[in-house]
């Protein structure tokens, strides 16, 4: 047994790895070990990819590519494959990843069972929206290949399906086209949520990737940065700085003491260097990946994220209620994201992405506190029609997954017996 | 000379360091590579894999007998035969319980036979070419257990231990050629080799950080890779412990 940890650290329990390395022997592998639940590399921050005291199918080993066509840009890879890996070989070739989230060290696996999205939502939709096929094995040993157009069922439960229906062993992504590395950013403050819902609809024709910084604490302020892909040649290296947090500090280095200086100093340091810049897609859509173990930064307790979409005509109140509730509590974080989703309809039945608007929170895990707060915003999320996103998630109640995702009944027929998740078990039962 | 592709070979390419080394040597450039292992449908989703990263690289398999003189002689000669080899990674072997191995006489000759022989019979079969050639890299992976023995592993480290001195010998041989003889000593590496390690809840390094310090290590032209380099430290300090005092510590 190996004790393991989700991304928030909010426990690390003890499971039983077994990893998955050569996808002829993953059939014997599973048939032979099941309940379990695949992991990738643990991104995500709740509960979605644990199994306490049972046992998880390490899917890193699986990170071999099978197959690219330069002219169409379709790539068969292992579900285990790191998106990072993919970006660094096929950028210089011209090829991207049409949609990635805000980290890349994630597996492509992960990535489909979450259905992931980037700061291009509204143009590009969500990481199932790309995909051309997937294989999922179940653990009765089916295999069952399953696109958009056939068996199209399987790929719907199967796309944001939790890792739910079977372990996915490959996928065939449709990437899209890019000049080169860099992009044309633009940073421009905002001073409440009126200007942040014009700066996104103003934005949205124009400028592919989108999304901004909001201080939590101040009812609304923020920065918003807007980029498009740019032809611009090679004007110089990108250097990634490598930082990484050497140890757990005793407590959280991000609190409710110096959490308010440090929103108003970012604010306006951020907002005395606003403009154009051409900056590398690595520090624009990943600028937390430089930093090695950052997620220990909240110390020993660990952390939630609290990320929630509401509908657009709901947006502006919700979040104003939400940001209010935070800043009275005086919980939250430095790391705050708001952003508009688009009108694109995503593949999964599960999926998280709808068109609305979605606010994502760290949150120090201070006990019974941050859990309340949770439950006031649930309720703002809840009457708003809005959802949590389970990906992020440790403590949802099960009403607020059930309201929100509401073809849960369409999805559950689709599950495969012999996978068991924390999250499954909290939230449908078993 | 600088456009022809740099000519690899690796034995044993199902291990998980070999693979990664190999994805490092064809990304860097487009390379004519000959991979050499016992699992040959292992060895095509490997050999595809490369071909993906890399399309302007020639990746061949190859299946061997990793045990039989005769056989590796033969191997190494068709190898040999198609033209001089720039780099041979040496990279196979297999870690077993040493409880087991001091129970087992059978698995005990086994494990001595594939760490410890098999990659001198190779190593040797390569070497009298590329000293003809007076050119080319041979890497042999040997292991930290190899330093010194100890009785959780001292079977497979006296295996490994063996290589060790193979190469301070063929170091010796080649010393005014062309022709570098490189020892690899990896610390506990995250492969399936050691998942019963993991299990225990050792500390293992990811195989891609070790294949990346073998890489590096090779193009700098250095005699011995630790990888990671702390483990050069760690070993310093262990193979200068006292036998008296070693001999209590329950390593």
């Amino acid at each position: 047994m190996v004790a393991v940890s989700s991304w928030g650290r909010l426990n690390r329990l003890e499971h039983d790895v077994i990893a998955i390395a050569d996808r002829r022997l993953a059939s014997q592998q599973i048939c032979q070990s099941h309940p379990g639940i695949a992991h990738g590399m643990g991104r995500s921050y709740g509960d979605v990819c644990l199994n306490p005291g049972g046992i998880l199918w390490k899917s890193t080993g699986l990170d071999r590519l099978i197959q690219f066509d330069e002219q169409t840009g379709r790539l068969v890879c292992e579900a285990g494959v790191l998106l990072r890996d993919i970006q660094r070989l096929m950028v210089p070739r011209g090829w991207m990843l049409a949609v990635t989230p805000g980290t890349q060290l994630v597996t492509v696996g992960g990535a489909i069972a979450n259905d992931v999205h980037g700061k291009n939502h509204h143009v590009h939709g969500s990481f199932g929206n790309h995909l051309l096929q997937l294989t999922l094995l179940r653990t009765d040993g089916e295999i069952i290949e399953c696109g958009p157009l056939h068996h199209a069922n399987w790929f719907a439960a199967t796309v944001g399906g939790l890792g739910l229906t079977g372990f996915i062993l490959t996928a065939e992504i449709q990437l899209r086209r890019v000049a080169g590395p860099w992009l044309e950013s633009e940073t421009i403050p905002y001073a409440n949520l009126e200007e942040f819902f014009t700066l996104a609809d103003d934005s949205e024709t124009g400028f592919e990737h989108t999304v901004s910084w909001i201080d939590c604490l101040s009812g609304g302020r923020g920065l918003f940065m807007r980029a498009n892909h740019s032809s611009h040649q090679q004007l110089f290296t990108n250097k990634p700085s490598k930082w990484r947090i050497p140890l757990v500090p005793p407590v959280s280095l991000i609190n409710k003491y110096n959490l308010a200086p440090f929103n108003s100093t970012y604010y306006h340091l951020k907002k005395s260097h606003t403009g154009r810049s051409i900056v590398h897609y690595e520090p624009f859509m990943y600028p937390l990946d430089n930093v090695q173990d950052w997620n220990r930064l909240y110390g020993p307790g660990g952390f939630y994220q609290y990320q929630s979409v509401v509908p657009r005509e709901a947006g502006m109140d919700a979040t104003r209620a939400m940001l209010q509730e935070i800043s009275r509590s005086g919980e939250g974080s430095f790391l705050a994201v708001l952003k508009t989703f688009g009108e694109i309809v995503s593949a999964g039945m599960l999926s998280f992405p709808r068109p609305g608007v979605t606010l994502a929170l760290d949150f120090p895990n201070n006990g019974e506190n941050t859990l309340r707060l949770f439950e006031r915003l649930d309720k703002i999320v809840g009457e708003a029609g809005g959802r949590i996103y389970a990906a992020k998630d440790a403590r949802m109640p099960r009403s607020l997954f059930v309201s929100g995702y509401p073809r849960l009944a369409e999805f559950m027929p689709l599950r495969d017996p012999g996978i068991s998740s924390a999250m499954s078990r909290r939230l449908i039962g078993s | 000379m600088s456009t022809k592709k740099q000519r690899i070979v690796i034995i044993g390419a199902t291990s998980l360091i070999a693979e990664h080394c190999a994805r490092l040597w064809v990304m860097q450039a487009s390379s004519d590579m000959i991979l050499v292992g016992r699992d040959s449908a292992r060895m095509e989703q490997i050999a595809t894999d490369l071909k993906v990263r890399s399309p302007g690289s020639q990746i061949k398999c190859m299946q061997a007998d990793f045990i039989a003189a005769d056989k590796i002689t033969e191997l190494v000669a068709s190898i040999k035969n198609e033209g001089a080899v720039d780099i041979v990674l040496i990279a196979h072997g297999s870690l077993p319980d040493q409880q087991k191995c001091q129970q087992d006489l059978l698995l005990c000759q086994d494990t001595l036979l594939i760490n410890g022989l098999s990659p001198v019979l190779f190593a040797e079969a390569f070497a009298t070419s590329m000293q003809k050639a007076n050119r080319g890299t041979l890497a042999i992976i040997g292991s930290v257990a190899g330093d010194r023995g100890r009785k959780s592993n001292y079977i497979y480290g006296s295996a490994k231990g063996l290589v060790s001195r193979y190469v301070q010998g063929m170091q010796h041989r080649f010393a005014n050629t062309r022709v570098k003889i490189v020892l690899i000593k990896p610390g506990p590496t995250d492969t399936p080799m050691t998942s019963h390690l993991k299990q225990q809840g050792a500390k293992l390094a990811s195989a891609e950080e070790v294949a990346l310090h073998i890489v590096n290590g090779i193009s700098k032209g250095a005699l011995t890779i630790y990888a990671p380099p702390i483990w050069k430290l760690i070993m310093m300090i262990v193979r200068h412990i006292p036998a008296f005092l070693f001999n209590r510590l329950n390593i």
